[in-house]
Parts: structure tokens; sequence; C-alpha cells
């Protein structure tokens, strides 16, 4: 199929393209991209699982995130730690999710996640503010912050709480048009 | 093992094989999927041996591939513009090409072109019935597509004035484009993200506003007066340039200027470019909301154009008569003169055996050959419209953006910012263009096969110098106009602009009689006598019979009535389902409201509770027991201790009493002169919002009823 390459063993590879959207040569390229991060800590050979990881930092000043006024919370939510620090595999983990192929629903738990700044599994008033100046650059008056989050917690809440659980946030997510071709991300 | 341990293991296996192949869809971490997966696979290779996990690759694989293509499937649909022309056209090169090969030495395929280049006559070879079988098909593989592509729209809800259930919502979380990763085009991006959000904000605050109804309506009324009168304007405009080609037409050609020559489509597409803007311009009387004022605008140049177009076809239809009456001078002539040769010939030579006449096919007497005509006609519409386009573009983007950048710096006012500042790329007009060149090439392309392919040209062109064009001159509109969405809203404009153009080609395949020396079908009485004769000739006698039974009126009538009996049947389920469908909305609006009210409800009971709780005596404070002061906190025992001075006989009614009395006073011997301390969350609340201290309700509780 190509030249022998020596960072997976074949099993592994499998086993990436089994887990991710990936086909093995994507993979290959993702631990390209991986390593070029940072070299020196990267090791070429992830033959043994190797345990590295990435700080948030690094990650975030990539290319394809770098313009992505949510790029924080997107490294920080596909790490295990909470702090953006990203294996190899959390690496491929996230930009299998937001690759185009990617089930709507799966899209739809990470967004969830994505949005939820204060981590406690409700998109709440506050989380929607900061959502909201993120994507405004805050050029917006606070009245006008208050009316919007106001009026997406009323269109979205179904249970009344005032907040939005996964539920609400899934069944006003999978409706709209643009989800799948805005929540997405090409490497 | 027995048989139910074997099947219940072929079960478990296909259940590992499914998790396997559901594995990436899993909201895990990765590190959990590729436990999962080696245990997944351990149990069924322990089981399946080395083939499962063989076949399982090679599954894969095919998925991926699958994925692929269906993947690309699905893209060339978005780009709404090449879509349908693109199909259509490549489905009509085929054609072209089909009939091309093998008969390229008959230049009929040349019918359309300005060089009347010699046309041939009827070929043996099928040709004429592929021709006709061809034209036809072309209709119902665009009919097919076009309405297929609107049931996919409307599946995803594309009518682009139905999103209002969650603005502002689907505004929040998916107006980022996370593929976004220039900073110029982020600041864009942030720019229009603003924009649309301050948009909704003022349209949310637009619905209270009560204005002058009589005036408001007076003065519609008149700009559709105005609008009206200006399309009838055009339509005369146009028809009367058409009748005064015609005119031209028979006046020598070199005493002609260029302009007097394509007068008809230099003053349609003029028409095309004043039009709409004046449009607009008048309907600012009307004072719609935006998107209703876009489309009346989109339906007002819809009707201009169409008007337009009927009437060049109109005024077009009167020179094919025309055409046609003097073919038939031509053919009585051609015959005499043939009948003249004949006669001459033998009673020369004195045979009965006549060669035909040895006349060079250049010198032979042609008919005027109506369709040729028609065609060139279309052909030069098309080409016209080509050229006021990149004409426009040029001028009205590139030249204007040029003049704004250079000028700005030694103008008196800003030029940037005010008039005539940057073009903003006009997306309504330009699809509205698109679909009425497409309607054009499917009136004209029966006429003038070779029109498909120019304007296959064209369109490849053309989107590459309009995509120039946009990056280079163009800026972002100022209203956010979501035409992305209005799909439907164009798929059903083309959709009528196929009917109507259906409408003249099938017009004249069946009335009109095609000329006696041009094109496929020369020398029969009507186009599609062809399909007859090759039913009679070629194909075996019982499906001639069976033809003849098909067209009996007696058997089509029956199955006209079965159709509209099936549109009627069709239309009520899907008004059922729509009745359906607003009736489980109403449902879940008002179990939220329930919820809502429950919740609320909760809140103001737990209030209560814990107003009561505090009201209860603070237990320290309880001076040493006497017999008056027992330490349940029992209400009725309270107060019975608490008022020694009432009568003992009317102890029922004052334990009554007291009831409300100490409701609505604390216990004396120990005001509450402290707040309330900090209360814990309810119990079934653990996540909930906290109830607030209620400082003030601990004295002014409800009376219970």
């Amino acid at each position: 199929m190509g030249n022998k390459q020596t960072i997976f063993t074949d099993e592994q590879l499998d086993a990436y393209q089994d887990c991710t959207f990936f086909t093995r040569k994507e993979i290959l390229r993702l631990h390209g991209r991986y390593h070029e991060l940072a070299p020196h800590l990267v090791p070429m050979d992830y033959t043994n699982d190797p345990d590295c990881k990435l700080p948030l930092a690094l990650i975030v000043n990539m290319p394809e995130l770098k313009e992505n006024p949510f790029r924080n919370r997107i490294v920080e939510s596909f790490s295990e730690d909470g702090m953006g620090n990203l294996s190899f595999n959390e690496f491929v983990d996230m930009f299998s999710v937001l690759s185009e192929t990617a089930s709507r629903e799966l899209k739809a738990i990470y967004a969830f996640k994505i949005y939820d700044f204060n981590v406690d599994n409700y998109l709440c008033k506050e989380d929607l503010e900061k959502t909201l100046n993120r994507l405004t650059k805050e050029e917006l008056t606070p009245e006008e912050v208050e009316l919007v989050c106001q009026k997406s917690i009323e269109e979205a809440d179904l249970d009344g709480d005032n907040k939005l659980s996964f539920a609400d946030f899934e069944n006003m997510i999978t409706r709209a048009p643009d989800f799948l071709s805005t929540f997405h991300i090409r490497i | 093992m027995s048989e139910g341990e074997m099947a219940a293991l072929k079960e478990e296996v296909e259940e590992k094989k499914k998790v396997i192949a559901t594995l990436r869809n899993q909201p895990w971490r990765m590190k959990k999927r590729l436990v999962v997966l080696k245990e997944a696979q351990e149990f069924v290779e322990k089981f399946e041996g080395a083939l499962g996990k063989g076949k399982g690759r090679k599954l894969y694989a095919y998925k991926v591939m699958m994925t692929k293509i269906l993947m690309g499937l699905p893209y060339g649909s978005i780009p709404r513009k090449t879509v349908p022309r693109e199909e259509q056209e490549t489905a009509m090169d085929y054609s072209v090409l089909f009939d091309f090969g093998g008969y390229c030495k008959y230049s009929f395929l040349f019918y359309g072109y300005y060089n009347n280049e010699p046309t041939i006559g009827v070929l043996k070879f099928r040709l004429p019935l592929s021709y006709l079988l061809v034209g036809v098909g072309i209709f119902g593989y665009s009919l097919m597509v076009v309405i297929r592509t609107m049931a996919r729209n409307a599946n995803e809800g594309g009518d682009g004035g139905e999103e209002g259930d969650f603005t502002f919502s689907w505004k929040m979380f998916t107006s980022w484009d996370y593929l976004i990763g220039n900073p110029e085009t982020a600041d864009n991006k942030y720019a229009s993200i603003t924009t649309s959000f301050k948009e909704s904000i003022v349209d949310e605050q637009e619905n209270q506003k009560d204005e002058n109804i009589h005036l408001r309506r007076f003065l519609r009324v008149l700009a559709n007066f105005l609008i009206v009168s200006c399309l009838g304007g055009s339509g005369y405009l146009i028809y009367f340039v058409v009748k005064r080609s015609q005119e031209f037409a028979n006046m020598k050609k070199d005493n002609l200027s260029w302009f007097e020559k394509n007068e008809v489509e230099f003053v349609m597409s003029l028409l095309g470019l004043v039009c709409p803007p004046l449009f607009e311009t008048i309907a600012e009387l009307e004072d719609y909301h935006p998107r209703i004022a876009l489309k009346w605008q989109l339906g007002r140049i819809f009707a201009l154009f169409l008007g337009n177009l009927y009437t060049f076809l109109f005024a077009l239809f009167d020179e094919v008569t025309a055409k046609l009456e003097s073919e038939k001078v031509i053919k009585n002539s051609t015959e005499w003169v043939l009948n003249q040769y004949y006669s001459n010939y033998s009673s020369f030579y004195n045979t009965t055996d006549v060669p035909p006449p040895a006349v060079h096919p250049s010198d032979v007497i042609r008919g005027p050959c109506w369709e040729t005509g028609v065609g060139i006609e279309f052909v030069k519409l098309i080409v016209s419209d080509i050229q006021v386009t990149y004409l426009t573009i040029l001028i009205g983007d590139f030249v204007r953006a040029v003049i704004v950048r250079f000028l700005n710096y030694c103008w008196c006012w800003d030029l940037e910012a005010g008039f005539p500042s940057y073009g903003e790329f006009d997306i309504s007009g330009n699809v509205l263009g698109l679909i009425f060149n497409q309607g054009m090439i499917w009136m004209g392309a029966f006429y003038a096969p070779g029109l498909v392919g120019l304007n296959v040209l064209r369109l490849l062109s053309s989107m590459y110098y309009q995509c120039w064009a946009v990056m280079c001159c163009n800026v972002p509109h100022e209203r956010v106009f979501k035409a992305s969405r209005s799909n439907n809203f164009y798929m059903g404009l083309l959709l009528l602009v196929l009917f109507l153009s259906l409408l003249p080609v099938v017009y004249t395949i069946m009335t009109l009689s095609p000329s006696f020396d041009c094109g496929p079908f020369s020398g029969q009485e009507k186009m599609y006598d062809v399909i007859m004769e090759t039913i009679e000739k070629d194909l075996p006698a019982f499906i001639g019979n069976l033809f003849s039974y098909a067209t009996n009126p007696g058997l089509i009538l029956p199955a006209v009535l079965l159709m509209v009996l099936a549109l009627y049947y069709l239309n009520a389920v899907s008004k059922a389902y729509q009745q359906a469908n607003t009736d489980l909305k109403k449902k879940m609006q008002m179990a939220r409201d329930e919820e809502k009210n429950r919740r609320n409800n909760k809140d103001s009971t737990n209030q209560v509770m814990k107003d009561l709780e505090d009201l209860l005596p603070n237990k320290s404070l309880i001076p040493p027991p006497t017999e008056e002061e027992p330490p349940p906190p029992d209400v009725v025992i309270e107060k019975g201790s608490k008022s020694p001075k009432m009568k003992p006989g009317a102890a029922a009614k004052g334990v009554n009493l007291q009831k409300d009395v100490s409701l609505a006073a604390p216990n004396p011997r120990a005001p509450v002169t402290r707040a309330p301390g900090p209360r814990k969350g309810p119990p079934g609340n653990a996540r909930g919002p906290q109830p607030g201290p209620g400082r003030g309700r601990g004295r002014g509780g409800p009376p219970r009823h």
C-alpha cells in the first residue's frame, strides 16, 4: 500500500481507523501535524503508546484553530484533565469529531460541551453570555446581550428550568440547517 | 455446545460487531474506545477466526469509499448555481454527442449558428426520432431533477421564511464557521454575526410598531400601479422593437447598423438592467419588512422577465408563420421548376428515365427554414445576454471599484462610504438571471442544439469571471441575506420557468409543420409523425396496437380521473400530517408551560415550607420545661398553651383562631430577630437554582386555607 512506516503498528492504525472517521493516511498525517507542534516532545515512534501530552497553548495556535473564538473551549473539552492538555489520542479524537463525516448526534454532544463554559452540564445564562460576547467581540450593548440570551433560553428550554440541558440543546441543534456545515474543521 | 448456546453466542458476536461498527459515533474518550475495540475484536476473533477479521477490514474499505462517493453527491447539490444546469447540460451533451457520432458530416447540429450552414434532410437511421425523443426527454429529465431537489430541500425546511422557531438559538450556536482560518475572513465573520444579531433584535422590537394604515395602503396601491404600468410599458416596447426587426429583416442587411440589427436583444437586456433598480426604488413607498419586500421584488422581476420573454415569443411566432407562408410559395415554385426540368429533359432527350437535376447543393433553391430562424434568434438573445452581463460586471463592479478606490484621494466626499461606494454582490438578481438563462436554453435547445454547448462554455467562464469580480470588487451585503435558506423558492421559480418554456416548444411540435427542406423532420406533416412512422414500421405489430389502444380517449380519460383522485387523496393526507404536526407542537408547548408552572409552584410551596419551619420555635430558647410547653412543635398544642386567657369552652374555636394568629405573629416569647439562616437546597432539587432568601416572608406568610 505504500511506504513502510514505523510510527504505528498496523494494528494500531486499524484500531484508529475503527475508532475515528479517519483513514490510515489521514492518521499518519495527523501524527505529522501533532509532531510538528513540538518536535522535541512528540516521539516519532508510537508503537509502544508513549504518554505524551501537549499543552493548550501549543494546540490553540494551529492555523485551523487560531481564528476560532472558542478554540480554548474546544481543546479543553477534548482533554481528559479538562485543562487542554491533549495526548495524541485526544488530538485525533478532536479532529475526528469535527470532521465532515462525523454524525450529527456526536457533534451535538461535543458542541454542548464546548459551549458549556462553567462545565456544569447545563448551558446557563452566563454560558450564553460568554458565547455571545465571543461571537460579537463584545460589540453588543449589555441590554442587547441580555435580550438575546433571554430569547435563546426561551426558544430552546423545554423543561422550564431557565437553562438548557443537553436534551434541550440537542432538540434545538438537530433542526438547525447550518449546524453540520459550520461545526466542521478540515485538517 | 447446544443449539441455544450457539444461537446466543452468534448473537453476541453480532452485537460485538455492531459495537465495532458504531464505535466512531460513541461520545467516549479515545482510550475507552480503543479498549472497547480491542475487547470486541478479540471476542469476535475468538469465535469467528481470521476470516471474520479480514472481512471486517474489507467492509471498512468499502464503507470508506462509499462514504466518499455518497458525500460527493450531496456536495454537488449545494452550489445551487451549477447543479440543474450541469446535470441537465451533461445529459444533453451526451445526447448531442450521441447524435454527433457517426453523423458528423451532416451538419444539422449547426442549425442554430449565424452563418447558415447547409442543413440536411431526413436521415435513414433514426436521427429524427432520437432528436425528437431527446428534445422531449430533456424536459422530462429536468422536471425530475428539479422536483427531486425541491423535495429534498423541503425536508430540510428550506423555505426561507420559516425559521421562526429557533432564530436566536441557531444564530448563537451555528453561526460561527469553524472552517475559518484567515484573520480577515474572521473579522468579516464577526462583523456579519454582529449585524445579524442586531437585525434580529430590531426584528423583535419592530413587531410592536403601529402606524397609519390608510396611508400605507394608499402608498402600496400606488406603488403597485406604477410597477404594473412599468411592466406594461416594457412589454409594449419589446413588441414594438420585434415588429421593427421584422421590417429590418426585409431590408438589405448592409444598410443596417449594428444597433439596428441587434435591437431586440439590446432592448431586452437593457430593460433587464434598468427595471429592477427602478422597482426597488418604487418599492420603498411600500415600507414592508425587508424579507417580504425582497420577495415582492423578486416576484416583480420575475414578472418582468416573463412578460418580456413571452412578448418576444409571440413576435417570433408571427415571424414563423410568415416564413411558413413564404415556404409554401417557394415549395410551389420549386415543384414547378422541377416539373419544367423533367418535361424539358424528357422532351429534349426523348427518354422517360430522367436523371435528377445536376445542381450543386449550394445552388438549390432553399426554403426559409423557420426552425433555424428561431434557433438563430435564441442564440442571438443569449449571446447578447452574455455580453451585457460581462459588460455590467466589468463596468458596474470593476471600473466602479477602481474609480472609488483611486478617486477617493482627491474627492470632496468619502466615495467609499457614501455614493457610489463599492458594489454589493446582488445574490437574488444573479440567481434570477441564471434561472431565466436556463429557461431560454430550454426553449431554444430544440431548435439550436449547439446552444447547449455554448451555454456550458458561458457558464464555466462566467463562474470564474464573477468569482474574481466578487473577490476583487465587491463588499458584503449590508443586510445579511439568508439567500441559501430560500432554496425552495428559487427551485419553485425554476420549475415554473421550466413549464413555461416547455409550452412553446410543445406547441410548435404539435401544431406547426416542419420546413420541407431542412431539419430532421422535413417532408412530414407534423414533427411527431416520426414516432408514428417508427411505431408502424420498425416495431412489432402488437406494440402498434398497444399504442393505438393507449391513445384511445376512452382509456386516457379514466387515467386522468384516477390521477386527479390520487392527487386529492395525497393532498388530504398531507393536510392531516400538517395538522398532527401542529397539534404535537402545541402539546410540547403546553408541556413546557406546565413544567414551568410546576417548578414555580414547587419553589413557592418550598418557600412556604421553609417559612413554616422558621416559624417553629427555636429549641434553645425554650425555658426549662413546664407542662405548658411540650417540646414537640405541634401547632395546635402551642396555640393552646399560648392563650391561657381563652375560655376553655372556646378552646376549639380558639385553636383555629390561634392557628392563624400564630402564623401571622410568631411566638412572642421568642421574637424572630435574626434573619433566617442559610438554607440548604430543597431535597429534590440538588442542582437547581437556590431559592433566594426570603427575608420578608417570615412574618407575612400567606394565610392557610
